[in-house]
């Protein structure tokens, strides 16, 4: 058992079970939509007072607060108990594609060099976790959901809205990954 | 007591993120320079399964745990709110790769510096709040 848990899921599965935690968290009496949490940390701030947007009740959303909390304790789970002994299959061709721009394949989830406090530092990691992080943040508030709250739950539900929400998030990704990624990393 | 759920979907959902490897940074770009169907499929299938339950949901009147039916809000129709916004979602999510679900996850899975990627989000989310009314919605 273990060891079957401990490969990588096929995405099959994978798809499946977002899903099933949709239904979860309707059934729990919430919704699937994680970046709503980044408003209610607005809120515990103290940002209400400066701001009207952020003046709103969001104890009733300590639900997701908590679910999120729960994310990340899965997250330590999965990487200490259920941790893949193989390194990700990722495609020959990406990895040929981030040897161009010197980004080595480690066989991890996220390269380690990119990914660390020392990278904080420099401008390739500056960007990539700093700036990368707040467009995360601006956009899927301006967007009014993320890939959770559109791509998952707007479009399980047929909202047009939301499929012109995902369009641009392929717009800008594509437009990140073709022309701005490679003026970052050349 | 009523928010032990939540943590215990909330452990679920990591799990299930990253051993699906949906919190990876190469599977992002993996996904946006179209070379594995991997990420489409998992987007691809949750929206299948998604969608059914939706329906089923709606045409059942399934109740919550509460005892309510489970109601679903129309979004406000609207193309440059969601435009706009999802492309400079799409140029974070590309170049950070990973949004916010996945960032949570990652710092559970010990990228610590994931804390700062969150914090930025939560800088990004407030910057937002502040310039809400000049943006076109």
């Amino acid at each position: 058992m273990i060891e079957f848990l401990s490969q990588a899921w096929a995405w099959y599965i994978s798809g499946p079970l977002i899903a099933l935690v949709m239904f979860l968290l309707l059934w729990a009496g919430g919704s699937f939509g994680v970046s709503s949490t980044l408003r209610s940390v607005c809120a515990i701030g103290g940002a209400g007072k400066r701001v009207d947007f952020f003046d709103f009740d969001w104890k009733a959303q300590r639900w997701n607060l908590v679910f999120v909390a729960g994310a990340i304790i899965g997250g330590f789970i999965a990487a200490n108990w259920l941790q893949n002994p193989e390194p990700l299959d990722l495609s020959p061709a990406t990895v040929a594609d981030l040897q161009a721009f010197n980004i080595p394949f480690d066989g991890g989830l996220a390269p380690e060099y990119l990914f660390s406090w020392e990278s904080l530092m420099t401008v390739q990691g500056f960007l990539t976790l700093v700036v990368g992080g707040f467009l995360v943040g601006f956009g899927s508030r301006w967007a009014g959901g993320c890939t959770s709250g559109h791509a998952i739950s707007g479009l399980s539900n047929l909202q047009l809205p939301s499929l012109i929400a995902v369009i641009g998030f392929f717009i800008g990704g594509l437009l990140m990954t073709f022309f701005i990624f490679p003026l970052i990393f050349s | 007591m009523k928010y032990i759920k939540f943590l215990g979907i909330g452990i679920l959902f990591g799990i299930i993120m990253t051993k699906s490897e949906a919190v990876s940074w190469y599977r992002i770009q993996e996904m946006f320079r179209f070379q594995a169907f991997h990420m489409y499929g998992i987007i691809g299938s949750a929206l299948v399964v998604g969608a059914i339950g939706v329906q089923l949901i709606k045409r059942y009147e399934i109740r919550s745990l509460q005892g309510a039916v489970i109601e679903f809000n129309d979004k406000k129709m609207s193309i440059a709110r969601y435009l706009f916004g999802g492309i400079i979602f799409g140029l974070g999510w590309a170049l950070s790769g990973s949004c916010p679900g996945p960032m949570y996850t990652l710092l559970g899975n010990g990228f610590t510096v994931f804390a700062i990627v969150i914090l930025s989000a939560v800088v990004g989310t407030y910057t937002y709040g502040l310039f809400k009314d000049k943006l076109p919605h």
